[in-house]
């Protein structure tokens, strides 16, 4: 179902029109409001007048974390405080997170995408939708809940956590639409099975899961479990939050990405060269209708491809391919997301601790696990196995305590981890998608 | 009064105490007194041998994480009731054992027990209030 034909499916022409009036508008004010872009553009030698066609485009440099970063916490916020309502933020790379803003009109346009989303796979008002997203400063909880009652549907915000309640509820009051990550998903069917609950009774009707990476083969599990459509979102906080890109249930052939708010690239990242549609490197995305927190060539560091070819569903909006993975270190744990820098600027404080260390990612039943294996050098150990124990336990609460993630933390006998040539192997991913 | 113990830290994987007893055995180390204490995954090999300071050159050598921790050796009348007599006497006086362990061989009739406290000094001077004997290193390593 298409919830805004006007726009979903506009001629690519008029679409191509509107998309050049946007980044013109979009240049133009983080010029005038964004110190960080003022200066970034005149080092390239770009005005804002000088946008005049959509190739133009590429004369604008690339925007990364590590300018939001160097930015932190509000200097790049576009609007000022008294038209902010909103901000989320996303872990960073070290112990900072990566503050994200919001005017009201940026609220509304992110409901608004969120509710096509929910349209895409056929929600409607009159639907019951389980939004088993975080609530808080992650946006996916709350970016759901907007888009569920913007498309007038009742919303249950239940956030993560206590699976079996999780699944009472889906018994009791019946939801019909499930948004989760995938791995959540799996995990609900399993801890249902062992309730003994048949999905086939339950009245879900459609899945919209993201946070994650996912394959095709996880989609043919979920469905088979819970009875239900399962459909790919993409999305981030620092260009939105869920509801950027979604897979219509009539095709569940990539995610169509909403052209008229998102102007997709696709780069080599290695040369930053842009790619022709359908080569597969790095989504780069330039934000053109928001207020308060408007990227230039974002670089996403996800990899993945655009298609433009027409689909059966009659959206004109190009499709990105499902995402292959990631052109930094970035680890998605239970849709978490980790950085290798982020553990080791734990370790790095905890007294004594090696700068030595792994981390191996694993996926026990249907969720993820993290194991950070620690060597313990002389500085660190203790003849009393409960003052190790403390040891390992206190660097798992202050992971968890910076980063929400839950960690197991292993001590292992130094030099037991590898030491190579040129980069160190930090990161062991035993996970099948 | 105080006895020189070598802590070991190992990973829970097989071989790796083999391999400490092998470098310890092929250096001329002899071994008097061990314990080990495990969890899932790793453990704490506590070892009291005749020469420390070679013992404790060879293992670092291997790349093993070695520490140093002061105990005592306690001498215990080897008949039923003996460990009792000195437990108790530490117990009334507020001193926590942390860990123990007992010596293969016996000194005479009577047994050898290691034992590390929080408050070494304090344990000792209470041990010996109540008559308690207690080995020198030299003593020990030498058993």
């Amino acid at each position: 179902m298409i919830r805004d034909i006007e726009n979903e499916t506009r001629p690519r022409e008029e679409l191509r029109a509107l998309q050049l009036q946007r980044l013109q508008a979009v240049v133009s004010r983080v010029y005038h409001m964004v110190p960080f872009y003022r200066r970034r553009l005149d080092e390239a030698g770009v005005k804002p007048e000088d946008i005049r066609s959509l190739d133009d485009l590429h004369r604008i440099p690339y925007t990364t974390k590590q300018d939001i970063r160097d930015n932190y916490p509000f200097a790049m916020f576009a609007a000022p405080m008294d038209q902010i309502v909103r901000i989320h933020a996303s872990s960073g790379t070290t112990g900072k997170p990566t503050p994200v803003a919001y005017t009201q009109r940026d609220i509304d346009m992110w409901a608004e995408m969120m509710a096509r989303t929910l349209a895409a796979g056929g929600a409607h008002a009159g639907d019951i939708v389980h939004v088993s997203y975080g609530y808080g400063l992650f946006t996916g909880g709350l970016g759901a809940h907007y888009g569920a009652e913007r498309l007038g549907a009742a919303v249950i915000p239940v956030s993560g956590g206590q699976t079996r309640r999780q699944v009472m509820l889906i018994q009791d009051f019946g939801p019909t639409v499930l948004c989760c990550t995938p791995s959540f998903a799996l995990y609900l069917a399993e801890v249902g099975r062992e309730m003994g609950v048949d999905f086939k009774k339950s009245k879900l009707r459609v899945g919209i899961f993201g946070a994650e990476p996912w394959s095709d083969a996880m989609r043919t599990e979920i469905e088979a479990r819970l009875h239900l459509d399962a459909l790919d979102i993409y999305g981030l906080s620092e260009i939105l939050g869920p509801g950027v890109a979604i897979e219509c249930v009539e095709a569940k052939r990539g995610l169509h990405i909403f052209e008229d708010h998102f102007l997709p690239e696709i780069i080599n990242p290695t040369t930053l060269e842009p790619l022709p549609p359908g080569e597969t490197g790095e989504l780069v995305i330039t934000t053109i209708t928001k207020e308060a927190f408007p990227l230039l060539r974002y670089r996403t560091r996800d990899i993945t491809s655009l298609d433009y070819a027409p689909c059966k569903c009659g959206r004109t909006m190009a499709r990105i391919g499902r995402l292959q993975g990631r052109s930094d270190d970035m680890l998605i744990i239970r849709g978490v997301n980790v950085f290798p820098s982020q553990i080791e600027s734990v370790l790095v404080e905890t007294e004594g601790v090696a700068p030595h260390y792994q981390l191996i990612v694993d996926r026990e039943g249907q969720l993820d696990t993290l194991e950070v294996a620690v060597e313990v050098d002389e500085a660190v150990f203790s003849d009393e196995v409960k003052a190790m124990q403390a040891l390992a336990k206190g660097i798992e609460r202050k992971i968890k305590d910076y980063f929400t993630v839950s960690v197991k933390v292993k001590l292992v006998e130094p030099r037991t981890i590898p030491r190579s040539e040129g980069k160190a192997v930090r990161v062991i991913d035993r996970r099948k998608m | 009064m105080k006895v020189e113990q070598i802590s070991v830290f190992l990973e829970n994987k097989a071989g790796r105490l083999a391999e400490v007893t092998r470098i310890l055995g092929e250096g001329g180390i002899n071994i008097r007194a061990l314990s080990l204490a495990d969890t899932t995954d790793f453990g704490i090999l506590r070892l009291i041998v005749d020469k420390y300071d070679t013992a404790r050159e060879l293992l670092k050598g291997k790349g093993f994480t070695v520490g140093k921790t002061e105990v005592v050796a306690v001498e215990v009348p080897d008949r039923p009731g003996g460990l009792g007599l000195v437990l108790q006497a530490l117990a009334k006086a507020g001193i926590n054992v942390e860990y123990m362990y007992a010596f293969v061989q016996h000194s005479g009739k009577n047994a050898v027990i290691i034992f590390r406290f929080d408050n070494l000094d304090q344990a000792i001077e209470l041990l010996q209030k109540e008559g308690v004997h207690i080995y020198k290193g030299e003593e020990v390593y030498r058993l």
